[in-house]
């Protein structure tokens, strides 16, 4: 089987699968239970750090 | 000891750069190792005066703390330049298109449509939408992450480089140098300082968020991380090309065909998608919020929005390419996957929206969080009429009509145009320790010239393009076209009128937006913040 052929059929088959269990996966990990106090916290970040001493040092 | 080596290679790249000067095959080739010459030679110069004496203790600086707002500050003021300067040379040429006698005999071959084109679209896409994505990348990483920005001068490094690309890009449009592709005309040499560039914006970013003090990395940054890492894999996969002549700017694609085709509108509507759309999305999960004073409407919608983007975005190329080489099947993946797109995208707008649930009231009070909202809206409106106009049916009238230019500048002038403008609103009276912008009332009158040029710009394009397309497949009784082409370029005159005057409002209000930030800058109680930035 020539290289396109090759490809064409994997991308129509296994990589289309596992990019859209990837995909899935990562929607569903959002909704995980306990996820809720994560991403409010998460949420609250750009009104933490706004004052100059608040910076870590460049390491 | 470094020292040394700077001397030593800034002489070498300012003798290198002579030599091509001398042997230059053309004339872009020439005017850019001349600009690279002295640039080298000045900073040689520079560099020889603040070396070291021998003997002498080095001078001792302390180590800078606080966050890194030079580069912010440059940023933004770039930012505001380039904006003027992209929306006047997009203004002059679509004078150009409704009078053409405005391709002045006397300003032959540099100041034709053609010429002018790419460097319109080059300054507001990368000179004004770059400049605002670094400025507002750097303010956003260091604040989200409460760390300082990575890497010491290297966010210099990028500022300036650059802003030393665009030149040589604009530059070499107006003498004639271009490898034909849409938003990727610059030749090979401005091609590789662009990745040299862009490989150390992604270091400085990424160290950033490695030495971040928040356990999480806020969305703003997925946003813009993904933006610098696509555009850096879509530079260098679409200008994959073998220059003639090291001493001359032509190069041949290594691409050809049905292929060079594809790999372009890969590039070209991922940059539509990554930088004009990730990055920008970047700035919106980071100023609405801020803006408004609460946080994102829901977080867990946002990261949906996020990788549902990613996922889909990547594949929707091929829908720049109906009824063309390309195979069917693949057009119809390209226009599949930008239909679903729509879904991702409007869930991205009703977050923003719904951020100001609550506090509506700010969008009659507050003419910065007006813009943003503005801005979402006309998100909503192109990433509806997107995927509505890739579908082939409907492509196979607007194609190569007006209606596609409407479409982007209702994207490029609504979305990121608005969206830049609010932030640079937000950064201006931070980055200089002023409590608010010079004048509130000019941002109104801002909001209101770019609004109506919109609106202006985009209803004429509508007219126009429709008009077009209806034309130009209009046949008689017995099968026969019944128009010519020049009968539509003389239809489409009124339209083209309209659209110039709706460029001339928005580049009033830009010319508003950068007298306020000048003032605000000027003021006397002004100064670069180094110490408190006053809170909310």
């Amino acid at each position: 089987m020539d290289t396109y052929s090759f490809l064409r059929e994997l991308a129509d088959s296994w990589v289309l699968l596992i990019l859209t269990l990837i995909f899935l996966g990562v929607i569903g990990w959002a909704f995980r239970p306990g996820s809720h106090p994560i991403h409010e916290d998460a949420a609250a970040v750009p009104f933490r750090h706004d004052r100059p001493e608040e910076a870590r040092a460049d390491e | 000891m470094l020292d040394y080596f700077k001397l030593i290679a800034l002489a070498l790249v300012t003798l290198v750069a002579a030599i091509a000067a001398n042997w230059a095959r053309d004339a872009a080739y020439m005017v850019h190792a001349l600009l690279v010459m002295g640039l080298a030679a000045g900073l040689l110069l520079w560099q020889l005066r603040t070396m070291p004496v021998p003997g002498e203790p080095a001078p001792t600086r302390p180590a800078p703390g606080g966050y890194m707002d030079g580069p912010i500050r440059y940023g933004v003021i770039a930012t505001s330049l380039w904006g003027v300067v992209g929306l006047l040379a997009g203004t002059f040429i679509a004078f150009q298109l409704a009078f053409p006698a405005l391709n002045f005999d006397w300003g032959q071959p540099f100041t034709n449509f053609g010429r002018l084109r790419p460097l319109h679209t080059s300054a507001v896409i990368f000179a004004f939408g770059g400049n605002a994505l670094i400025a507002t990348s750097f303010y956003i990483v260091q604040r989200t992450c409460g760390a300082r920005l990575w890497g010491g001068n290297a966010a210099w490094f990028v500022f300036w480089g650059y802003n030393l690309f665009i030149v040589l890009a604009a530059t070499g449009y107006l003498l004639g140098a271009t490898q034909s592709k849409e938003y990727a005309e610059p030749e090979w040499y401005i091609d590789i300082w662009l990745t040299i560039v862009w490989v150390v914006y992604l270091a400085v970013f990424l160290g950033t968020i490695l030495n971040r003090r928040e356990r999480h990395i806020y969305v703003a940054n997925w946003f813009l991380l993904s933006f610098i890492v696509t555009v850096a894999m879509l530079h260098v996969v679409n200008n994959l090309s073998v220059p003639v002549s090291i001493w001359g700017s032509k190069s041949v694609q290594v691409f050809a065909g049905v292929q060079d085709a594809m790999t372009q509108w890969w590039y070209g509507h991922n940059a539509v998608g990554f930088f004009l759309t990730a990055g920008f999305l970047g700035m919106m999960y980071y100023f609405v919020p801020k803006q408004a004073g609460r946080p994102i409407y829901s977080y867990k919608l946002s990261i949906i929005h996020f990788w549902a983007l990613i996922f889909l975005y990547i594949w929707a190329g091929p829908h720049h390419l109906h009824y063309t080489a390309l195979p069917d099947w693949a057009a119809t993946l390209g226009m599949v996957f930008s239909i679903i797109l729509w879904m991702p995208s409007w869930g991205g707008m009703i977050n923003g929206l719904m951020t100001l649930q609550g506090a509506w009231d700010k969008i009659r009070t507050d003419p910065i969080i007006r813009m943003f909202v503005a801005s979402l809206a006309f998100y909503g409106m192109s990433t509806f009429e997107g995927p509505m106009m890739s579908i082939r049916a409907v492509n196979s009238l607007s194609h190569y009509t007006d209606w596609t230019i409407g479409h982007v500048h209702s994207g490029a002038l609504g979305w990121n145009g608005l969206i830049t403008f609010g932030a640079l609103y937000f950064l201006v009276p931070r980055l200089w320790g002023r409590s608010q912008m010079h004048s509130m009332a000019a941002i109104n009158t801002h909001f209101w010239l770019a609004t109506v040029g919109i609106v202006l710009y985009a209803a004429s394009m509508w007219v126009s393009g429709i008009m077009e397309g209806l034309m130009w497949r209009e046949v008689d009784q017995n099968g026969f076209l019944v128009n010519s082409f020049a009968d539509t370029v003389d239809a489409k005159f009124p339209m083209y009128v309209v659209r110039a005057l709706g460029g001339v409002l928005y580049l009033a209000g830009a010319l508003v937006m950068s007298w306020n930030i000048w003032m605000t800058i000027r003021a006397p109680e002004a100064r670069p913040v180094t110490v408190a930035t006053p809170a909310e």
